[in-house]
């Protein structure tokens, strides 16, 4: 009897799904064909990838050449890229003019810049620590790009070319634009008219103006604007525009910020007797920098990118030299090489950034979320 | 000492000025006015005297001057003999040209990428992402060279262009095609196309207010294409149908007669819309996905169709999202299509360049294009605003 | 309450500032500094180009050289300052840069409005066209309806608006500012004729083109391009020298000296040859050099024949004809005024 009932009230097996539902036809059902519109739009998508992919593997790989004395060689073998064309140019696209012999150093700075963005990604290291790495760096960077001790010959900044002197314009641009964001970023906020207009004029200026014009200025207009005789460093004055151009940009995002933080930090800060620039620096500031990281981030792939304009006026950039590149007659032709090796490097610090700011907007927002 | 000290605290004035936020407030804000007007007057009176030491004449008196150089493309007709002033017109209204067209089709395509990033078919979301990926990590200048070499590698020379389709030609010159020949009943066309919006406008209130007060729900939208597209089309009938087209034909070095567009305007269009529809996806995708599932099924438990619930509960409420970050991207394809002058395209920045090389009125040249640069950008401003608090009225 | 704290921000900027230089005369700026900055061309092949290794040749950068060791003793002592057009004559004008040598057209705009002093022509050039040779084109008068590739800013766009306006053509230009880009698109058929001085297009030609053979320069030249060397208004001692070092370098081709007999020539019986290798001194005094000017200049980089020889003419793979640019006594244009 006991047998009986229990084994009458044993569960029996569960019933698996369907077939259709489950492993690879499920998913297929599911995400591909779970409607007639679904299933004409997979075809489509599947009749375009079949078009384009073979035929960009084609060129990318299979028909590429890979080794070519020149580039008439080149044209002559499969129709393919011609990488061997990067091969005898990469060291050129990538450090220009600098000279040849020393190409160790500018490589360097590349590396130590990378070094920097990854540290800058652990969250451990922030604040003084990160402070005091990034001022080593920067400073053995320098060391290395000026020369001119150590047995290491003098460099001029106009041979800074190539992926050093993007990585340099846009550091250097982010950190200078910084302290005159934030500078701007409370005079928007301040109670004070005259210095909220000037801050707001300011602002608005720059936003409303492409960034050309601001590198136009400094080429152009800069030797005008200051005493006879005073000269400026090319190099720097793009620089400046980079870093005036970003400052609107940072200011906006640091606003953002600050307009985050609950009045009541404001009022117990001032209930502890806190002055304007205490409370600022304590209390407000701390707050709202951590709330705009993510953004922070975007602006500055922002402002990696926008250093591809200074082509316009004449820095060798990295974009720059994959053009000079290809006008040697040994290797004319294979621009749309030159510019997918450069796009790739620019795309994978951009990506790299793009995806750590991501992850760590919904890092961040962790504690936030109820 | 003491009590006078006292007797002073007991009057809530202040020891002395120096700590009055009121007057701190106001000595701060001379001291940065000041600092503010020292630094333009310093920097104006640098310029000027450089300008004197150098001979070099100031004042826009040169854009009375005959250019003397040729533009390729013009909105307008435009010669060598014409005034730099006339140069600079056609700039803007090339840079205009461009930046409208851009921001159309950077919205169309965006908001299509937005809707396929959210599709729930897995190959489409993954291309859509695949897309997104790409565009925004690549430098706009970038992108603009690679579609302009490759606009200028993968099509042959004129004599050997690509017949597409009767009287279209693609060549390395561009893409040129036939256009009707201008006739004066394409003026009252163009009225007619007018007082249709006008109407379907008027249309609409009405409809509004009829449902408002009756319940009836009209075809507003059908009954607006019809007046929009019908009202030109019967004065065109009216009028004969005169049509003679102008058809490209290769006449020595290159086609003549017909449009055409040139491959690098091709090229900072496709680079402009390409590089902003990655941004405009984005947004799109984050407006729709911010406006709660429920909502949805609201209008579902309301007995509205999809199509409804979409156009009166979802896109509202996107929308209210959307429009102030896509007025920055409205903003920054204007900025961008300076660009131009990197692949030789003639707006506005690339004929300032030209003038300012010609001429070496540099303060002026580039006075101009930011005068000109911060009109648009404020006159976009406006609009997105005025239309974003209409949009924004939606939500009461 | 006053403001403790103030947030200290200019160092990294500051750390990047290359001591500005005060441009009082310029000879003294230039033996304080040890250097003479040189704006030159971006590239053109023949009058300024870097090779792979960043070192620059070429005409005007020979002229430089020259002029370095007619200052400094020692033609290395030159620092080259790669201008685009749009960027040369602000560069000079703010004391950037010492002097332009920079294939610069003499113009008289550009000698008052834009406040420049111009050397002997280095180059007397002229602007022509290159077209495919599959287009059959024989004259520039056969171009009416072309797509014309030339570079912004330059009095070459002008020429060319001129050219076709008073013969009654039309054209379409195709304006780009980089001397690169508007190579490779006329050499991938974007436009139908390139335009620019003729020692540029044979340049080009020779030194850009996949295949040479497959164009050919027109025979019109449409223009007077006198290419000089440039400085700014206002310091005449500088100017003198950058002029009378162009007529040491034609005087030193005409009386024969060279790099490799300079040390010879020094015991010339020429009064000549001696006034300018200072033998006899005074010349360098003058100028407010050393006696050994001419002769530094000409020992370390060789007189004007020998620079245009190395540099675009019959040594370099440019081979143009010295034309206008023999010595008078040849025919040519090419004339120094008296060294005494």
């Amino acid at each position: 009897m006991a047998d009986l009932a229990e084994s009458r009230l044993a569960p029996s097996e569960p019933l698996k799904p369907p077939a259709s539902s489950t492993g690879v036809i499920g998913w297929l059902r599911a995400n591909l064909f779970s409607s007639v519109w679904n299933s004409i739009l997979t075809l489509i998508a599947l009749y375009f990838l079949a078009v384009t992919v073979p035929k960009a593997v084609d060129w990318l790989l299979v028909d590429a050449t890979w080794q070519a004395a020149n580039g008439r060689e080149c044209m002559a073998a499969a129709g393919g890229a011609c990488w061997a064309a990067i091969g005898e140019k990469w060291r050129f696209i990538l450090f220009g003019r600098f000279p040849y012999e020393e190409h160790w150093r500018p490589l360097i700075v590349c590396v130590v810049f990378v070094a920097l963005f990854l540290a800058s990604c652990d969250r451990r290291l922030w604040g003084m620590p990160l402070l005091a790495i990034w001022a080593a760096g920067l400073a053995l960077n320098a060391l290395l790009m000026w020369g001119g001790v150590f047995g290491m010959t003098y460099v001029d900044t106009s041979l800074w070319n190539g992926l050093p002197l993007t990585l340099i314009l846009a550091v250097i641009g982010m950190a200078g634009a910084f302290p005159l964001a934030i500078v701007l970023a409370l005079g928007r906020r301040s109670h004070m008219p005259a210095v909220r207009a000037v801050c707001v004029a300011y602002i608005e200026l720059i936003r409303g103006v492409p960034l050309v014009t601001l590198l136009f200025m400094a080429t152009v207009m800069l030797p005008l604007f200051l005493p006879p005789g005073i000269t400026i460093d090319k190099l720097l004055r793009a620089q400046v525009a980079i870093i005036l151009f970003a400052a609107a940009y940072l200011a906006e995002v640091i606003r953002g910020g600050l307009q985050s933080i609950p009045r009541g930090q404001y009022e117990a800060a001032d209930a502890l007797g806190l002055g304007y620039w205490q409370k600022t620096r304590l209390i407000i500031l701390p707050q709202a920098l951590t709330v705009v990281i993510p953004a922070l981030v975007n602006t500055f792939i922002g402002t990696f990118k926008d250093t591809a304009l200074v082509i316009i006026i004449g820095l060798f950039d990295l974009l720059m030299l994959a053009n000079a590149a290809m006008t040697d007659p040994n290797w004319r032709g294979f621009a749309t090489e030159a510019y997918l090796f450069v796009a790739a490097i620019y795309w994978a610090f951009c990506w790299f950034m793009s995806k750590y700011s991501q992850w760590l907007e919904a890092d961040l927002n962790k504690g936030r979320r109820r | 000492m003491a009590i006078d000290a006292r007797q002073d605290g007991i009057r809530p004035s202040r020891a002395s000025l120096v700590n009055d936020p009121n007057v701190r407030a106001i000595f701060y804000q001379v001291v940065i006015v000041g600092a503010v007007i020292a630094l333009g007057w310093y920097l104006v009176h640098n310029t000027l005297e450089n300008m004197a030491r150098q001979g070099i004449a100031g004042g826009w008196g040169f854009l009375g001057r005959e250019a003397a150089f040729e533009i390729s493309e013009t909105l307008i007709p435009y010669s060598p003999a014409d005034t730099y002033g006339r140069a600079f017109l056609v700039g803007v209204l090339n840079t205009l040209h461009v930046a409208i067209l851009g921001i159309i089709f950077a919205t169309i395509l965006g908001t299509f990428i937005g809707i396929a990033r959210l599709s729930t078919n897995w190959l489409v979301k993954k291309l859509a992402l695949v897309y997104v990926e790409i565009f925004r990590n690549i430098p706009l200048p970038l992108q603009l060279l690679f579609w302009w070499s490759w606009l200028r590698e993968a099509t042959p020379g004129p004599r050997e262009a690509w017949h597409l389709m009767p009287g279209v030609w693609l060549s390395n010159r561009g893409l040129v095609y036939p256009v009707p020949v201008h006739d004066p009943v394409y003026l009252w066309m163009g009225a007619a196309l007018l007082v249709g919006i006008a109407a379907t406008i008027g249309v609409k209130r009405w409809a509004k207010r009829r449902q408002a007060e009756t319940g009836q729900p009209f075809p507003t939208i059908w009954t607006g294409i019809g007046l929009i597209v019908g009202l030109p089309l019967v004065v065109f009938l009216l009028a004969g149908a005169p049509l003679t087209w102008s058809k490209p034909e290769l006449k020595g070095f290159n086609f003549a007669g017909g449009a055409s567009v040139t491959p690098e305007f091709t090229a900072l269009l496709v680079g402009l819309v390409v590089y902003t529809a990655a941004f405009i996806g984005e947004i799109v995708r984050g407006g729709v996905q911010a406006v709660p599932w429920g909502q949805t099924e609201a209008a579902g438990a309301l007995g509205l169709s999809r199509t409804q619930a979409l156009r009166l509960v979802i896109l509202p409420q996107a929308l209210r999202i959307i429009v102030p970050p896509m007025t920055s991207q409205y903003l920054n394809i204007t900025k961008n299509s300076s660009l131009a002058i990197v692949i030789g395209f003639p707006d506005l920045v690339s004929i300032a360049n030209t003038t300012i090389n010609q001429t070496g009125q540099a303060v002026e040249g580039i006075a101009l294009i930011m005068a000109i640069y911060l009109t648009i950008s404020l006159s976009i401003s406006l609009f997105m605003n005025w239309y974003n608090r209409w949009v924004a009225l939606v939500e009461r | 309450m006053r403001p403790r704290t103030v947030f200290a921000a200019a160092a990294v900027t500051a750390a990047f500032l290359a001591g500005p230089a005060f441009a009082g005369p310029t000879l003294d700026k230039v033996k304080g500094q040890g250097m003479i900055v040189c704006g030159v061309s971006t590239g053109l092949a023949g009058f300024s180009l870097a090779d792979s290794q960043g070192k620059f040749t070429g005409l005007d950068v020979d002229y430089c050289r020259a002029l370095a060791a007619a200052v400094l003793g020692d033609a290395n002592k030159v620092k080259f300052a790669p201008l685009s057009a749009q960027q040369r004559f602000t560069a000079l004008q703010s004391g950037e840069v010492d002097l332009l040598s920079r294939n610069t057209t003499w113009t008289l705009q550009r000698d008052t409005q834009l406040g420049l002093n111009f050397a002997p022509t280095m180059y007397y050039d002229g602007q022509g066209f290159m077209v495919p040779k599959k287009l059959g084109v024989k004259s520039a008068k056969e171009l009416n309806g072309a797509t014309v590739c030339v570079q912004p800013g330059t009095t070459t766009e002008l020429n060319l608006a001129d050219f076709f306006r008073a013969n009654k053509m039309q054209f379409k230009p195709v304006v780009i500012e980089k001397l690169d880009e508007v190579e490779s698109a006329f050499f991938s058929g974007r436009c139908d004729a390139y335009t620019t001085d003729a020692s540029g297009l044979a340049a080009t030609r020779v030194s850009k083109a996949p295949n040479p053979d497959d164009y050919v320069i027109l025979p019109e030249i449409i223009s007077k391009e006198p290419l000089a060397p440039a400085v700014r208004h206002g310091d005449d001692e500088w100017f003198d020298i950058v002029k009378w070092t162009v007529y040491a370098l034609i005087e030193a081709e005409e009386k024969g000296v060279t790099s490799k007999n300079v040390d010879e020539m020094l015991k010339s019986d020429d009064p000549n040859v001696k006034r300018l290798l200072g033998v006899t001194p005074g010349m360098g005094k003058s100028l407010g050099l050393d006696e050994k000017w001419a002769y530094n200049a000409i020992k370390q980089v060789g007189n004007y024949g020998e620079i245009f020889d190395r540099n675009v003419g019959k040594n370099s793979p440019l081979k143009l004809e010295r034309g206008l640019n023999d010595l008078w006594t040849r025919g040519g244009l090419q004339y120094a005024m008296p060294i005494r």
